[in-house]
């Protein structure tokens, strides 16, 4: 019958005796690590081997016009985009949530593919969307837009209504097909 | 940073052709194909009839769902969610309101628990039911499509009594519900728990045996357990692979921790499994809507008016300054709720998988950021590694048991 996932803090404890003390914090029973872009790699890694074998999510927030501090962290403030990384286990079914935090003019990240093969999609979708490049990824190709598309949709500096993209669709017309 | 141009994960040249792809031929498997039931778009590198790699391409149905998200309240954003997945709209509301109160921190009243739970479970049975019907369909078995299309339809109706949709039936609300659960939606669900194993029974006699539709299934499409982790595949596709997981034993969310069923498993890992967990996780849902609905709580089916989140009853607008207050600001603009400036992940284990929305608050009404997980996506990125090696009349028997709709993958 369901009992209560164990909590995280061994992993947090192993974490912290690797890579030093990492800003953490809980909202909601959900503990959350915010992980500098250069190490990220090697976390996600070290928490896979933990048993964290199911990378449920990856996806971003653009903060460009967040009044606060994300998620009231002030270890977070002034960055623009967060990726998040949302881990749980299948054994145990505990989930911690990763973030990074990466920045204009070229917001890039390590890719996890090597790590979970799920993240394939999920990184085509965040630098599809959010244009942030993920290194070392076998196909870093556009996911839902059009390949010709050249903005990044959800990022908080495009406009709900577009601008005019539509036009500037390739058509191919009955008679050059 | 320049597009790379497409190329296939893993094309192994079969040895015949070593000395040219001459051999290979390429073929365009929709955007609008009959057995893609929806805009999905595969292309299939062909040796004869062997399919030697897929290279599937979505964003045919993209309508920027996640955009409009940070664009409408709470309340506005669930019609939305009822285009997502649009074979259950009743879980994705679930889940979308599931979501949105964790961030909020509501607890809701016991009666809008276990009418959620039921309407989820009739949403899991009948997305089931295409789902298998279709892979019937796909596979040849015609009269089986319309034994399942028939109990959808009897669902429908359920849930057109219960809010006065069929379809996209956009029926939660932040701590509670559109509508309350009256007798005549209460006598049709007892009934229609009365029937349903009959067509079940009927369902499994004609195909659970059926040595064509075995022989189109058995082997077919094979995921193993790690690989179904690695993939990060959910619901009946993990658990047709071996991987025991289900969010509503394993996070009881809603009222499941009260019930007693069973979660279904198989080891194969090809679609016959997943065909036969599918049938045998309708017959679980239905025990929980019978334990459910025979246990339903009295009481009210939103949260009180201090939660400022539900509107009040008219009874309440009428007669208290509370409701009055509360009701007018409710319906003012700058009024409202108050969100924290926090982020929170909630998932529900819906019909497809782990369907999770992961919400950034930023004191407004809309959201900062409102993400969608949809299990869809990573069903879909699964597809070239099941189909390789089979043969192209398998693509369809893949295709359907995965259950992937493209409103939901694409958003």
């Amino acid at each position: 019958m369901p009992s209560t996932p164990p909590p995280v803090d061994d992993v947090l404890a192993a974490l912290a005796e690797q890579f030093g003390d990492l800003p953490s914090s809980v909202f909601r029973g959900q503990t959350r690590v915010v992980v500098p872009e250069s190490s990220s790699h090697e976390v996600l890694s070290l928490l896979k081997e933990r048993g964290f074998d199911l990378l449920v999510d990856i996806s971003c927030v653009d903060y460009l016009d967040y009044r606060e501090p994300p998620m009231e962290m002030a270890a977070c403030a002034g960055h623009r985009y967060g990726l998040v990384y949302l881990l749980a286990s299948t054994v145990t079914n505990q989930r911690l949530t990763i973030r990074v935090f990466v920045d204009d003019p070229e917001p890039t990240v390590q890719s996890v593919v090597s790590l979970w093969k799920a993240a394939n999609w999920l990184e085509r979708e965040v630098w599809d969307l959010f244009g942030i490049c993920f290194a070392g990824h076998p196909d870093l190709r556009r996911l839902v837009m059009p390949e010709e598309f050249t903005a990044h949709p959800l990022r908080k500096d495009y406009p709900l209504q577009g601008r005019g993209e539509r036009h500037n669709f390739p058509v191919i017309t009955r008679h050059e097909s | 940073m320049s597009i790379a141009p497409p190329r296939f994960e893993s094309v192994e040249i079969p040895e015949a052709a070593t000395r040219s792809e001459d051999y290979l031929w390429t073929l365009n498997f929709g955007p609008q194909h009959p057995a893609t039931h929806t805009t999905l778009r595969l292309v299939l590198k062909l040796e004869g009839e062997r399919v030697v790699d897929a290279l599937p391409e979505m964003g045919y149905l993209h309508s920027g769902f996640e955009k409009i998200g940070e664009h409408l309240t709470y309340n506005q954003y669930v019609t939305v969610t009822d285009r997502m997945n649009y074979i259950s709209p009743m879980a994705n509301n679930v889940a979308w309101h599931h979501a949105v109160e964790t961030l909020l921190g509501i607890e809701l009243t016991p009666r809008c628990k276990v009418i959620r739970t039921i309407i989820a479970e009739l949403a899991r049975i009948s997305d089931h039911l295409l789902c298998n019907g279709a892979v019937g369909l796909d596979t040849g078995a015609f009269t089986f499509f319309l034994y399942a299309f028939y109990q959808r339809e009897v669902i429908y109706d359920i849930f057109e009594t219960l809010c006065g949709a069929r379809f996209t039936n956009s029926y939660t609300r932040v701590g509670g519900l559109s509508q309350d659960m009256t007798p005549l939606v209460i006598e049709k669900i007892r009934s229609f728990v009365k029937t349903f194993p009959k067509t079940i029974d009927d369902m499994e006699r004609l195909l659970t045996r059926n040595r064509i539709f075995v022989d189109r299934t058995k082997g077919v499409g094979v995921l193993s357990t790690e690989e179904a982790i690695s993939r990060g595949a959910t619901g009946p596709v993990a658990r047709a692979s071996g991987v025991t997981r289900d969010l509503r034993r394993d996070e009881p969310y809603l009222a499941y921790a009260d019930y007693d069923f069973q979660i279904c498993c198989a080891a194969a890992g090809d679609c016959y499994a997943r065909y036969l967990v599918r049938m045998q996780e309708m017959r679980e849902s239905l025990k929980i809507v019978a334990q459910a609905v025979e246990n339903l709580p009295e009481g009210p089916i939103n949260v009180g008016i201090d939660q400022r989140t539900a509107l009040p009853t008219k009874q309440q607008v009428y007669s208290t300054i509370e409701g009055t207050i509360s009701h007018f600001e409710l319906s003012m603009s700058n009024r409202g709720f108050e969100v924290p400036c926090e982020e929170s992940y909630a998932a529900i284990e819906a019909p497809n998988g782990e369907l999770g929305f992961y919400l950034a608050g930023d004191g407004n009404e809309t959201a900062y950021r409102a993400r969608c997980r949809p299990p869809s996506v990573l069903h879909y990125a699964l597809f070239p590694h099941l189909i390789r090696g089979h043969t192209l009349s398998d693509v369809v028997a893949v295709l359907g048991s995965l259950n992937i709709i493209a409103a939901e993958l694409d958003r």
